[in-house]
């Protein structure tokens, strides 16, 4: 099942399918390690639709949940 | 001979140029805070060498204002040695940057730090299987405990004459074979040489798409731009992806494979403060929790701060009536004799004992690591007046002074971004402020009405806020920001900080202080005050206070605080409650708060967002200042 990472609950594990986003955020990803095929573990979701705080090669990383939307996964 | 440190941020890069510069530059744990190079000049083998603390920066595609200077340095100046300063527990990402470093083909020395930190997580690397992949030396480095760093920089140092440069590592076969068509291509036409760049790293940032070098190109040649275009379409063909995320894919697995044929991983050892973390990020808890640190911080400010005062002050106006006793009062040598005590008084009684404090406090809470994480709790908050989560690091070091803080504004992507924070960071209260909050209001009147002060700053500049966002609408990126693993404060490089910051104030802040009292002094013996004083009428009576403040506004220009000292010299006494009521004491506050930035946050300000918008800032915070003074002034 695919969906966006910012509908994914604290503690799930997903793998990134694509990132939707331009050319800037594909590559500010990327440096943090997030490219199509990685585990990613959600590990926090702020109250308010604030970021979620996701796990992903073993480091931590914040995203907004702007962001977060843009990025699709696959869960299960 | 120059050598650049190179890395990703928060590798550590400022802690290994500090260990051979001194403390010079400010070293925490957030990524980007180097925003601009720091450079110095140190002896080893008796040969003087040059080296540069660059931005940290992701990777050679640069987004944001850094991570440009960085790449544009390496780019620009011949640098001899490039010092590749990899965090050990996060090799595989931080190789990405190194693949991309050996594109550039310089000599280069692997600098494999933080390996303590690596091993509590659980990772060993083989030190030698690395060098031999990459074809550089690796050197283990543990920076923040000083160990290693001989052996690097003599490592750096044997690099220059050797002139040795490491591997070219492979992607894929048939990403291969575009790079190399697209370099012939390039070679031909001879365009790598303007840019003084290998043909194959050049062909690599076409294909990626990078902005910077693909701008410069569209003005030129018609012909290659088509053949950019054609390799950019087959790579998007064959993969089913775009070209940057082809590329950026290739070297992620590289990067991994790398990785996993020289690590070897074993149980991490969970540490107390991981556990705290659960709590300190919690939805609900992390917020509590958040108040309380700021809450016994301030307070721990104030009342260390409130006990050293005291003493110290009256201690330095004992000393006036004493040369009084000697020297006539109404001679200029007592006038300008007081003037010189008194603002050395200011500067050392009223001053210091709150600065320091703050300054040591905030250094504590930066190494820790704990600023990332008020950038996430607070992401949603400041979604409301149209930012994000990261300009609460340009806000939070505006506590402390607001000129590294609209330098911090560099690590945010948006110029729209950049100029709001840049505005509501000036009215954040800095640490000067801060002493005028704390020794007038906090001293004076009560602790709660200095604590009311900072919540209705608060409140304007969530306000201003929202009006500037309403001013400039424009979607921005969201926030992506790396959240550092914690780190335990070293006492010793956060007194260093401390002392860093504080000996700008007293360079700069003291004599100001000084010559500032001194010509207080001699405008009161030669009655030039009054002129002043008059010429500011208009402005004092509508804020209700007394007309000898008109004289200490224009100090407040130059330093804030002066105005404060200034405030007690012109009326003569330290009590200030004997000829000020409390509201008026409450309204020269509010007005000192807001209005015109000082000098040297002007300059920066003139700098990083320009002359139009740094008129507009100060025209808008005085007519702000005016607004609530007023109000204060009748309200209060």
């Amino acid at each position: 099942m695919t969906i966006t990472l910012d509908s994914i609950g604290e503690n799930q594990k997903a793998k990134v399918v694509s990132i939707s986003g331009g050319w800037g955020l594909r590559q500010r990803l990327g440096c943090l390690g997030i490219h199509p095929g990685d585990i990613i573990i959600v590990k926090r979701s702020a109250i308010m639709r604030g970021p979620i705080l996701i796990s992903v090669h073993g480091n931590q990383v914040a995203l907004g949940r702007g962001v977060a939307r843009k990025v699709t996964v696959e869960v299960g | 001979m120059k050598i650049a440190l190179m890395g990703q941020p928060n590798s550590g890069k400022s802690t290994i140029f500090n260990s051979v510069a001194g403390y010079k530059a400010v070293t925490s744990n957030f990524p980007g805070k180097t925003v601009t190079y720091n450079l110095t000049k140190f002896n080893l083998f008796g040969q003087a060498l040059e080296l540069v603390d660059l931005p940290g920066t992701y990777s050679l595609t640069s987004f944001d204002l850094a991570e440009l200077e960085a790449r544009k340095y390496l780019l620009r100046n011949s640098v001899d040695v490039v010092i590749d300063v990899i965090d050990a527990s996060l090799l595989s990402r931080s190789l990405e940057l190194t693949l991309q470093l050996l594109e550039l083909k310089v000599p280069m020395v692997i600098c494999l730090n933080m390996i303590d930190e690596a091993v509590r997580k659980g990772i060993k690397i083989d030190i030698e299987k690395l060098s031999k992949i990459l074809g550089l030396p690796v050197v283990p480095v543990i920076a923040v405990k000083g160990k290693g760093i001989k052996e690097l920089f003599s490592t750096a140092y044997k690099m220059e004459e050797k002139k040795k440069i490491g591997k070219t590592l492979n992607f894929s076969k048939d990403v291969e074979e575009v790079i190399s068509q697209l370099s012939a291509q390039i070679k031909e036409k001879q365009i790598s040489k303007e840019f003084d760049v290998p043909e194959r790293f050049l062909a690599i940032k076409y294909l990626e798409n990078d902005r910077y070098f693909m701008e410069d190109f569209k003005n030129r040649d018609k012909k290659i731009f088509k053949e950019i275009n054609y390799f950019q379409n087959l790579l998007k063909e064959v993969h089913g992806r775009p070209p940057d995320v082809v590329i950026s894919s290739e070297r992620h697995h590289l990067s991994m494979n790398i990785d996993e044929s020289v690590v070897s991983l074993t149980k991490p050892q969970a540490s107390l403060i991981d556990y705290l973390d659960n709590a300190l990020m919690h939805p609900i808890l992390g917020y509590i929790f958040l108040a309380l640190i700021f809450y016994l911080f301030f307070n721990l400010v104030f009342n260390v701060g409130k006990i050293v005062e005291e003493p110290l002050l009256h201690y330095f106006y004992s000393i006036i009536p004493l040369i009084g006793k000697s020297i006539s009062t109404e001679t200029l040598l007592f006038s300008v004799l007081s003037g010189i005590i008194q603002g050395l008084a200011g500067g050392i009684a009223i001053v210091l004992p709150y600065l320091f404090p703050f300054l040591f406090g905030l250094a504590i809470l930066e190494d820790l690591g704990y600023l990332p994480r008020i950038a996430f709790l607070m992401d949603a908050f400041l979604h409301k007046i149209g930012l994000h989560g990261k300009a609460i690091i340009p806000f939070i070091l505006g506590y402390g002074c607001t000129v590294p803080a609209i330098m911090a504004t560099r690590i945010l992507e948006s110029e729209r971004d950049r100029f709001i924070t840049s505005v509501l960071a000036t009215m954040i209260p800095c640490a000067a402020r801060m002493t005028i909050i704390f020794a007038l209001v906090a001293f004076y009147i009560s602790p709660k009405a200095a604590f009311a002060i900072y919540i209705l700053n608060l409140i304007v500049i969530i306000i201003s806020g929202k009006i500037l966002s309403r001013l400039l609408p424009e979607v921005t990126p969201g926030m992506i920001l790396e959240i550092p693993a914690y780190h335990i404060p070293s006492l010793k490089v956060a007194l260093a900080k401390t002392w860093l910051r504080m000996k700008e104030f007293i360079l700069v802040a003291w004599p100001l202080l000084i010559a500032g009292s001194t010509i207080l002094s001699l405008l009161q013996y030669y009655k030039g005050d009054m002129l002043i004083n008059n010429l500011f009428s208009p402005l004092t009576s509508l804020l209700g206070l007394p007309l000898v403040v008109g004289t200490t506004l224009i100090f407040g220009v130059l330093r804030k605080e002066l105005s404060m000292l200034m405030l007690i010299q012109a009326l003569g006494t330290v009590n200030v409650v004997s000829v000020m009521s409390t509201t008026q004491i409450m309204t020269f506050t509010i007005f000192i708060i807001f209005y015109i930035p000082c000098v040297a946050t002007i300059a920066v300000l003139w700098r990083e967002i320009g002359s139009k918008r740094t008129l507009f800032t100060i025209a808008f915070t005085f007519i702000l200042a005016i607004i609530l003074a007023t109000i204060t002034r009748f309200v209060y």
